[in-house]
């Protein structure tokens, strides 16, 4: 792509955000200013609602299509397919561990509605390595080939491999991955120590969920590719991940289940952008739920605790979240006392509340009632008693302000961001809370949080601090490892920061072992990004 | 009296075990898995009062050894806990007549449970640590002059050792460089006593006490009742007596290093409503000590649980994070675990601290006055 310098020519991004009922759109100059925002339908037909939501955000703009230099896109539709249990590939399982490991095989804590949607084939073989490195017991190349022979029996395409202490070392997992490959060159492989950290059962679960997921991912990869091929677009595309950064379109053809949880990050990260904050409460309020989380140097603070996914535990790391059921569309109860959600008429709200001609009292219809905003026809709501108006606009605020408070840190207070459809509930200030801000564009905030996303790159091993090995080596060493896996991800290399930084010492183990967890980001090196032409993995079906 | 213990029994034990884990102990959730992997296939966990013992019963406690983060990486085999176990029966030339727990709280309180289900065997209801220590040597049954060894310790691979030490502490020595041997974690069988040992030396009802901690805490948030009130009511009725909340607050500092293989550390929580409200707490895998203002609020062996505030949810150590927002609940220790020997082995001193052991009971505000000046 040849970019010609000046304003006329300047690079733009699009930025996508596939919800469940919404798909919304953004475009962000040079500048990062953020030109245009639409709101359409998310459609069954993946190509269709982006193409929709393409055309609707590029109509008009006489936009030369060729400065448009990448497009963002978070999606919901993988997460979406393991909840509903559809659309998973029938996946092989190899664990290398034996002798270990056998009381709890793979999958053995599923829920049994999603073993039987996925029907894995398991299998238990030789292989693994201790905390420090030895073998657990070799590989046996014959017990792999049998166990590629039952695959291809099974009609099955797609394997996860796990190896015990894989992140200490993923020599096992490479070599198991080259013996089967060698019997099925078709064959699709998910290793487990490219997917997870340690903690056996979590990393192998994320695997295996990674490689149902692989079918489904070319489709919809295709499919917004197609979208983009057909509104004119030929800009790289690239998926948001679930700590806000994120992987080219390719990348995701192996990656399917780094979309999950990317919708909160994104909303938080869009609001912070739109807002000009690194460190603030971000409170998302749509037309069922409130989510607030809070933005530590511009990212969102992580969950302690394991994600359970469909009912899959995972050792994903997501952002620290409440949710409340408090929206747009929350209904409003009046006896004993005055409640509000949590049962909405969610997307209905255009039919069923009072200021749409509904019959339904809303969050809505009162913020409308109380001045705070100027949605569907406010005659409507002008009987509707004066207190009853006062007490629910209070109620809201003092709720969304018992959350923020909540999710504090410290007692120092924290400027509040809002965003999303149901901003309108809030007045301009709320208790306790020093500064509200309710951004332009809070609509599409996750859109624009797509938009901004960097690229990262993640280290998560065990070391042996010694006499040969200091600590500051230890962590020169991840931080140089993950710096390098930010660049060859596409960072820019004189942007990669190091984010964070988490040393967990292990307990009763001899000289001092550590798991070192270090994050690095960049910006996205743009002129590095892959165009269709350069790469012919992105034909279009 | 004796009972099999269900699948809600289970997932209750495991949470309450958690509890007495006072942030250490390993997390009980694969332990749990293991156990229901055994209920699932047919097999009952029976549980045993210690007087429905036979008369001449031999009784083998059994557990496991190691770091709790290996033991979530190199998942268990199945086969090492049986073999140190009937390592330990060969070496004695005798069969035993149940398995029995030496730590209730924390991931150990789950494998005698796998244990008696794999063997046909019942566990005994009672325990050497009543909560979660970090040495084989801090058990109430070498307190009260049982002898550790011989014991039997076994790996996933099919090795398996008898150790006879010189005491009990040189037995926690020996058995620790076999375990990182091992791979890190290691199955054992400490401790070979007959039923009069077992009654004498026990700490008495914990599997029990910890199945009645979780399914307190489960019918409480069922309920959308107070956690705390509720697990201090339910206590009052048991030989620990007293559970009282220490504090509520948010953590804002967390330091950890490692130590001779053990992570020590303090975490510092914040009340929500005054800054300068501030409760630490010492932790050496599990919380030793926590202070407020300087002062003494509660001192090992007593316990210093972290709950989450919302759930009464247990809150382990290595998952304490900067913004969480916790409930500091203190359990008062039964009398078998204060006396004069206990606390030489278990209480402060045993882990290097100078502060002086007082009872929970004597550190609440209303008992000042009982507190020895400093």
């Amino acid at each position: 792509m040849t970019r010609i310098p000046g304003k006329e020519h300047a690079a733009v991004r699009i930025g996508i955000d596939v919800g469940g009922t919404h798909t919304d759109a953004v475009l962000l100059d040079q500048d990062m200013n953020v030109v245009a925002g639409i709101k359409t339908a998310t459609t069954a037909d993946v190509t269709g609602g982006v193409v929709t939501a393409l055309s609707t955000l590029l109509e008009g703009s006489r936009l030369d299509r060729g400065r448009i230099s990448a497009v963002m896109i978070g999606t919901t539709h993988f997460t979406n397919a393991l909840v509903t249990r559809r659309r998973l590939a029938r996946t092989g399982v190899v664990r290398l561990a034996l002798p270990a490991t056998a009381a709890l095989p793979p999958t053995s804590a599923w829920p049994a509605e999603l073993v039987d949607a996925v029907r894995p084939v398991v299998r238990l073989c030789h292989g693994g390595h201790e905390f420090d490195g030895r073998p657990i017991s070799p590989l046996d190349p014959d017990e792999l080939k049998r166990v590629a022979a039952d695959l291809a029996a099974h009609d099955i395409t797609t394997v996860a491999i796990s190896s015990v202490f894989s992140p200490v070392t993923a020599e096992a997992e490479l070599a198991a991955a080259g013996i089967l490959r060698a019997e099925l060159p078709h064959l699709r492989v998910s290793l487990s120590h490219q997917i997870g950290r340690i903690r056996m059962l979590e990393r192998e679960n994320a695997t295996v969920v990674n490689a149902c997921l692989l079918d489904l991912a070319d489709e919809i990869v295709d499919a917004f590719a197609a979208a983009l091929a057909a509104v004119g677009v030929r800009a790289p595309l690239f998926l948001s991940q679930n700590d806000g950064t994120l992987m080219d379109a390719e990348y995701t053809r192996s990656y399917p289940v780094r979309t999950f949880a990317s919708g909160p990050t994104n909303s938080m990260r869009g609001a912070a952008f739109l807002a000009g904050l690194a460190d603030a409460a971000v409170v998302d309020i749509g037309g069922t739920t409130t989510d607030v989380g809070v933005l530590t140097g511009g990212y969102p603070r992580q969950a302690g605790t394991d994600v359970d996914i469909a009912g899959v535990r995972t050792n994903f790391r997501m952002p620290d979240v409440v949710s409340v059921g408090l929206g747009g569309g929350s209904r409003v109860t009046r006896r004993p006392e005055l409640r509000i959600g949590p049962d909405s008429v969610g997307y209905q709200l255009t039919e069923q509340a009072l200021v749409f001609g509904g019959r339904t009292l809303t969050a809505t219809d009162l913020a409308v009632a109380a001045g705070l905003a100027e949605v569907g026809d406010r005659s409507l709501v002008r009987g509707l008693d004066r207190d009853l108006v006062r007490r629910g606009a209070a109620w809201m605020a003092d709720r969304v302000a018992g959350l923020v408070d909540q999710m504090r840190l410290s007692a120092e207070p924290l400027p509040v961001v809002i965003v999303g459809g149901g901003a309108i509930l809030m007045p301009a200030e709320l208790p306790g809370v020093p500064e509200v801000r309710i951004p332009g564009h809070h609509g599409v905030a996750n859109a624009i949080g797509a938009a901004i996303g960097q690229i990262g790159g993640e280290v998560d091993r065990l070391f042996l601090i010694g006499s040969q090995l200091t600590r500051d080596d230890v962590l020169d060493q991840a931080r140089a490892e993950a710096t390098d896996l930010a660049v060859s991800a596409g960072a820019v290399p004189s942007s990669v920061e190091i984010v964070h930084v988490d040393e967990i010492h292990v307990n009763y183990l001899p000289g001092n072992a550590v798991r070192v967890i270090v994050r690095a980001v960049g910006d996205l090196d743009l002129g590095r990004a892959r165009t269709p032409e350069e790469d012919p993995q992105w034909a279009t079906t | 009296m004796g009972y099999d213990l269900t699948p809600q029994g289970l997932h209750d034990l495991a949470e309450g075990a958690a509890v007495l884990g006072t942030g250490g102990g390993g997390d009980p959730y694969i332990g749990r898995l293991l156990v229901e992997r055994e209920m699932a296939a047919g097999r009952r966990v029976r549980v045993i009062g210690a007087d429905e013992l036979p008369g001449d019963a031999l009784v083998l406690p059994s557990s496991m050894m190691g770091a709790p983060t290996v033991f979530v990486e190199k998942l268990p085999s199945g086969g090492g806990n049986v073999a140190a176990f009937r390592a330990l029966e060969e070496h004695l030339g005798r069969r035993a007549h149940a398995v029995m727990p030496t730590e209730c709280g924390g991931l150990n309180s789950m494998i005698p449970l796998m244990l008696g289900a794999q063997l046909g065997l019942p566990v005994v209801d009672a325990d050497g640590m009543g909560r979660a220590f970090p040495e084989l040597q801090m058990q109430t049954f070498g307190v009260l002059g049982v002898s550790g060894s011989p014991m039997a310790i076994a790996s996933d691979h099919g090795d398996v050792c008898v150790i006879t030490a010189g005491d009990n502490k040189r037995m926690e020595q020996l058995a620790r460089a076999l375990t990182i041997q091992m791979g890190g974690a290691s199955y054992i069988s400490d401790y070979p006593m007959d039923t009069a040992e077992v009654r004498r030396t026990s700490v008495r009802g914990t599997l029990s006490l910890c199945r009645d901690i979780g399914r307190t805490l489960r019918e409480a948030r069922a309920a959308h009742a107070d956690p705390f009130d509720a697990l201090s009511v339910m206590l009052a009725g048991t030989i620990y007596s007293l559970g009282v909340v220490l504090f509520r607050g948010k953590v804002v500092d967390v330091e950890r290093r490692t130590v001779d293989g053990f992570a020590r550390g303090r975490a510092r929580l914040q009340a929500a409503d005054d800054p300068g409200d501030v409760l630490e707490i010492t932790f050496q895998n599990e919380h030793l000590v926590a202070r407020r203002d300087g002062r003494v609020l509660a001192i090992v062996p007593d316990l210093i649980c972290t709950l989450a505030t919302e759930t009464g949810a247990p809150v382990p150590t290595e998952s304490l994070a900067y913004g969480q927002r916790l409930t500091v609940f203190a359990i008062s220790t039964p009398p078998i675990m204060r006396t004069p020997d206990a606390l030489a082995c278990f209480g402060p001193a045993g882990f290097g601290l100078t502060d002086p052991y007082v009872p929970l009971e004597n550190l609440l505000p209303g008992s000042l006055a009982k507190t020895p000046a400093p």
